[in-house]
């Protein structure tokens, strides 16, 4: 294996190689796709984002009016301690539960392989229909609140009236609608794994469990980061549950930055500070996506196979 | 790179502010390309921007049909799917070629942006020229088209103030008449109590529910011109004692038990609360009058046999007039000025008062806000309602337009969602008044 990369870089210098590849004429339409869909619209809300403007007639320059606001803004600094739990209470849960799932899942069993095509249903389904599904089930009267909320401490079902209860719904939600998805990933990343190297752990003496972190963890670490990067961005890029299911209520309790985002610009026609909160949306997403790529070595692309 | 040149700035603008939320604003290009017309010396064709609905659109149409008749404007009527995208569409719309020309809306904050950058026709002149016509509206509802004293909106459906509804047999069960004062209310509360009932029904999830309890208790508190004040922009008004004093009666019935235990989990529009107020889960349920209509559809034999309704109860001491109401006036068509305006108006003046339009609006359900309809009111699929709400509408010196639509959005947002943690004890009721001073 490592001779034939070895061979593909030699050859990647060759003339004739590189005479094969594709014009750059090819990468037009995405390049355009993507500044006009993307870069163009992000240029704007950077435009946007230093001045004032309601939707109507023309946006009036402010200057850093909008960033300073933001600083003394106390509702912002609340919404972004609820998008600090969310995002990591979602990424714990999800990780945890989708690893342990998707390597229980990578085993060939036809059991394991019915509950899976079971358990992956939700993926298939839209957030909408999800959140709203689970705001039917979230009635303390007429839904399993009422007798489901009293077992894990909420009194009368009041779970997604109480600001912690309706925050943990909404982590709760988003890890039953992508936990599959992510569950898949694992799956395909475990099933990867040689059989070669548990026979030798096997031979070592290494039980189920220590075969699991000696052997497993190391070699899927690539896709935890993949899916790490997947969740985060997700989370915190994540509305539609916040909007059907608990409006960023109870108060301001789920009010997470993406929603926050949309009262201000959507509801309150704030078009710049909503510009402003997208912004920081933006940074906040690519520094945490290149935080984790980096500490965990992916940018290294270090093969987790060197040597088999 | 040449489709960018054809795309106006604004529609850029919009589909910016899209990014990563919904792209609700860039919907103005969907609306029919028709535009406002170009037109010269009274002809040409006028767009009218109503909400779509089935049993009022046939209703508008033929107003329009009257109309165009005798008019070289003629009237183009432009149904707009559900009640948001309306606010949005006339938003993006109304500073451009494609703007309407008369418009479908709340008044107050949803207009007074437009009001204040003249985009719209002032039509005091045309009311006070014709004094018969201005007096032939319910007056606290006309004057609800008002900003600063200019109106800027003809009332053109029902009106929808909010009613306390009660079980009248819950209510004859415990030996108990509907609460006429607050101290009547009190009383009633602390009885369903001790026969473990949940006093009131409140879809505590839905901000905008719990509003109508304060509305209520600062006009009865302080008067209309309490709210007033802090509508028209002055900050300080919110330090106005009344608004404090409401937020402090309002947390005593939650300590009370009023609401039960779970009301912030309980939505109305998922339908919950009506459920539950339908199945004799609560004793009384302060809501609109589209409450009796949807109890209609859903819940027949308890419209038939328990629901009542009666105006919010007075204050003991209170300055303000106990027969003032709140809630949704009505809806009001207003005219975006443009080189059919005068014929826009002259469609309002002979058509919002016409006896076939009104007769009309009566036989589908509503109560339309014109004056003296007495009699009328008996084509009215229920009668004895529609006078009901016709007489608290009627005779209220003062109809308080919903305080989210009155206010500017963003301080409307404020206010429901501070309110809602004065209910869900995260707040103080002193707390949610150096809230709404500082907001902006």
């Amino acid at each position: 294996m490592a001779a034939a990369v070895a061979t593909g870089r030699v050859s990647r210098r060759g003339r004739a190689d590189r005479a094969s590849r594709p014009g750059a004429a090819w990468g037009i339409p995405t390049v355009a796709y993507f500044g006009i869909f993307a870069l163009l619209p992000m240029a704007l809300v950077v435009y946007l984002s230093f001045t004032s403007w309601r939707g109507l007639g023309t946006p009036q320059l402010t200057g850093f009016d909008n960033w300073r606001r933001m600083i003394k803004d106390h509702e912002l600094f609340s919404s972004l301690r609820i998008t600090v739990i969310f995002t990591v209470g979602s990424w714990l849960s999800q990780t945890i539960l989708s690893l342990l799932l998707g390597v229980w899942a990578a085993g060939r069993q036809r059991n394991r392989a019915v509950l899976s095509a079971i358990f992956f249903l939700p993926l298939v389904m839209s957030s909408t229909a999800i959140a709203i599904v689970w705001s039917v089930i979230l009635d303390p009267n007429f839904g399993l609140a009422g007798w489901l909320g009293p077992l894990v401490g909420f009194k009368d079902g009041n779970i997604i009236g109480s600001s912690n209860g309706a925050l943990a719904m909404i982590i709760f939600v988003g890890g039953w609608q992508f936990i599959p998805f992510h569950t898949l990933l694992y799956q395909g990343a475990a099933r990867a794994v040689p059989e070669v190297l548990y026979q030798a752990a096997i031979v070592d003496g290494a039980g189920r469990v220590q075969q699991f972190f000696s052997v497993t963890l190391p070699l899927i670490r690539n896709t935890i980061v993949t899916s790490s990067v997947i969740m985060l961005v997700g989370t915190l890029t994540s509305f539609e549950t916040v909007l059907i299911l608990t409006k960023g209520g109870p108060g301001t309790a789920t009010r997470i930055l993406p929603y926050e985002m949309y009262a201000r610009g959507f509801q309150n026609y704030e078009m710049g500070y909503g510009s402003a909160i997208a912004l920081v949306l933006v940074i906040v997403a690519t520094a945490l996506s290149l935080i984790t790529v980096k500490l965990s070595g992916y940018s290294k692309m270090r093969s987790t196979y060197e040597g088999v | 790179m040449s489709n960018l040149h054809r795309l106006s700035r604004r529609g850029l603008l919009a589909g910016a502010a899209g990014v990563g939320a919904l792209g609700a604003l860039s919907a103005c290009n969907q609306l029919s390309p028709g535009g406002s017309p170009g037109s010269k010396g009274g002809g040409g064709e006028a767009q009218i921007w109503v909400n779509s609905d089935d049993v009022l659109n046939p209703i508008q149409q033929k107003a329009l049909d009257r109309f165009n008749a005798n008019s070289k404007t003629k009237m183009k009527l432009v149904a707009v799917p559900s009640s948001q995208s309306m606010n949005d569409k006339v938003r993006a719309a109304i500073n451009t070629p494609n703007k309407p020309n008369i418009f479908f809306n709340w008044s107050g904050g949803s207009i007074r942006e437009y009001a204040e950058g003249d985009l719209l026709t002032d039509l005091t002149g045309k009311l006070n020229s014709d004094t018969a016509w201005r007096d032939s509206f319910v007056k606290s509802v006309l004057d609800v088209g008002k900003i600063d004293d200019k109106f800027y909106g003809i009332p053109m459906k029902g009106m929808q103030p909010v009613l306390l509804f009660y079980n009248k047999t819950m209510f004859a069960e415990n030996g108990l008449k509907p609460p006429e004062t607050w101290d009547d209310l009190k009383s009633v509360v602390k009885t369903f109590k001790r026969k473990d009932i949940t006093p009131f029904v409140l879809g505590g999830q839905d901000s905008w529910t719990e509003l109508m309890y304060l509305e209520f208790l600062v006009d009865r508190l302080g008067g209309p011109e309490v709210f007033q004040r802090v509508a028209g922009g002055d900050n300080a008004g919110w330090g106005d004692p009344a608004f404090l004093k409401s937020l402090q009666m309002i947390r005593e019935l939650v300590d009370m038990g009023a609401f039960g235990s779970n009301y912030s989990s309980v939505g109305y529009g998922t339908g919950a609360a009506s459920a539950l107020f339908a199945k004799g889960k609560g004793a009384m349920h302060l809501m609109g009058t589209w409450e009796f209509t949807s109890q209609q559809g859903s819940a027949p034999k308890f419209v038939k046999n328990d629901l009542a309704y009666t105006n919010f109860p007075a204050v003991e001491g209170g300055k303000g007039d106990p027969r003032d109401t709140a809630g949704n006036p009505t809806n009001y068509f207003s005219v975006v000025k443009s080189d059919v305006s005068d014929a826009c108006v002259d469609f309002l003046h002979s058509q919002m008062t016409n006896k076939d339009y009104v007769d009309a609006m009566i036989k589908v359900g509503e109560v339309p806000a014109i004056a003296d309809l007495g009699d009328r009111l008996d084509q009215h699929p229920n009668p004895k309602f529609a006078k009901a709400v016709y007489q608290i509408a009627q005779t209220a010196p003062s109809f308080t337009l919903s305080w989210d639509q009155a206010l500017a959005s963003n301080v409307g947002d404020a206010v429901v969602t501070n309110l809602q943690k004065v209910f869900n004890k995260q707040i103080q009721p002193a707390d949610w008044v150096t809230a709404m001073k500082n907001s902006n």
